[in-house]
């Protein structure tokens, strides 16, 4: 178990960087292949043994430091975070200003209070109609916003529009 | 209304909704009030030129010959047509950079082409409402359309907007979640509103991937790029890695991948007017 997980994190992060760096302005433009990096160890935050949240150690690549966190379901991989990636020009830093989406995996409530107390201000979705949004997580936090001061306005003539 | 110091409202157009959020000084001014109400002028007014829902729209008329596209600044003024054009010329870009993949041109049964610019103009068009909000000095905003995002925080000293990343098996569970402090979110998916984005060369819905999230400096690039990769399918991490850009993308059978860019992606935004 242990042994698939440190080589799935090293793929993992040897793919990052393939797909992600590639172009980059700090290194050569040539691929990099996975026998440049070595893997790290891990850090179990896990339930049971092929469950949980793994979190595999800083490892050093000729751009910088890179650190993956895995996510497992019964021994399947379920879901993969950089929780590190390289910083080293402005350019970079400008970029990795923006935090990495973290996994969160889970329903964390759907009323406006518990999404708020997970820091959750706005919701990024397949697009909703107006008719979907109703029942959205979007709708829970407008809700509780906008009380009477600024009513629901449907637009009757482009209800059923839809946009990409 | 303000819950712990944040303004919110609702308003829709275009079929769906768009959601505002303020906080700091113009929350509850009437300024911050005017600077929503211009948003939503800018968006009506962006259906109105390009809603293909509508039959009075300028690229319906195009679309029934009524209108002809390379003299547009006489049938609607030079304005309109500046609009038109600076569309068409995302949509042309995007199509070049997908390889065809994103068209808004699409063909017909009886093989005339006509018209879709809707992945492109959301995208287009909230990017530059929310121009608006941002001259509200001291004043963070997160300006949604449906599900896709711009945030901006004025002050360093105050908290980045808080994003949820849908889960695309079950609406009501939260993903992922990201601190956004300048920049766009935007996802693709079928979540809410069934397969709806194809392919532009093969006519097909995406079978491997559910929902692409793209973060970025800005909403026509996230807008675009999150259809385009979507509608790539299978090829999304690959094209999104090419593209330098930043994105969490979820496949059918629930695994999720990041794409992490290594510098900046191109800003196609610098040259516009807003």
């Amino acid at each position: 178990m242990r042994r698939i997980v440190l080589w799935t994190m090293s793929t993992i992060a040897a793919l990052v960087l393939l797909i992600g760096y590639r172009t980059s302005t700090m290194g050569p433009a040539a691929l990099a292949s996975a026998g440049d990096y070595t893997a790290g160890t891990t850090t179990v935050t896990g339930t049971g043994p092929g469950v949980g949240t793994f979190a595999g150690d800083t490892v050093q690549t000729r751009w910088g430091p890179v650190q993956v966190e895995l996510t497992l379901d019964n021994g399947t991989v379920v879901g993969a975070t950089v929780l590190q990636h390289p910083t080293g020009n402005s350019t970079d830093e400008q970029v990795n200003s923006r935090a990495l989406p973290i996994l969160v995996n889970h329903t964390i409530g759907t009323t406006a209070d518990q999404l708020r107390a997970h820091g959750v201000d706005m919701v990024s979705g397949a697009t909703y109609t107006s008719e979907g949004y109703q029942q959205s997580l979007q709708a829970a936090l407008d809700r509780a916003g906008s009380g009477t001061a600024a009513p629901v306005v449907g637009d009757a003539t482009t209800a059923r529009r839809t946009t990409a | 209304m303000t819950v712990d110091g944040t303004w919110r409202a609702v308003e829709h157009v275009m079929g769906m909704p768009i959601s505002i959020a303020l906080r700091g000084a113009h929350a509850q001014s009437s300024r911050g009030l005017r600077a929503w109400s211009r948003v939503m002028e800018d968006l009506r007014h962006a259906d109105s030129v390009f809603s293909t829902y509508r039959d009075d729209s300028v690229i319906s008329r195009v679309n029934r010959g009524q209108l002809a596209l390379g003299d547009l600044g006489d049938a609607v003024g030079t304005f309109v047509a500046s609009e038109v054009r600076e569309v068409l010329e995302l949509g042309e870009q995007a199509r070049l950079d997908t390889d065809g993949a994103f068209d808004v041109w699409r063909s017909r049964a009886d093989g005339r082409r006509h018209l879709d610019p809707s992945g492109v103009v959301k995208g287009w068009a909230v990017h530059r409402a929310s121009e608006h909000l941002r001259q509200l000095v001291g004043t963070d905003f997160c300006l949604s359309a449906g599900g896709d995002l711009v945030a901006h925080v004025a002050e360093h000293d105050r908290q980045p907007w808080g994003i949820g990343i849908e889960d695309p098996g079950d609406p009501t569970a939260l993903l992922a979640r990201l601190e956004l402090r300048h920049g766009a979110v935007a996802t693709s998916g079928a979540a809410h509103r069934g397969r709806h984005v194809v392919d532009a060369r093969t006519g097909r819905s995406p079978v491997a991937v559910a929902q692409v999230t793209v973060i970025s400096d800005d909403l026509i690039t996230a807008d675009l790029a999150a259809t385009a990769a979507y509608a790539l399918d299978d090829g999304a991490i690959t094209w999104l890695g090419r593209q330098d850009l930043q994105a969490l993308v979820v496949w059918q059978d629930g695994r999720s991948e990041q794409v992490v860019p290594a510098r900046p992606p191109a800003r196609r935004t610098d040259k516009m007017a807003c």
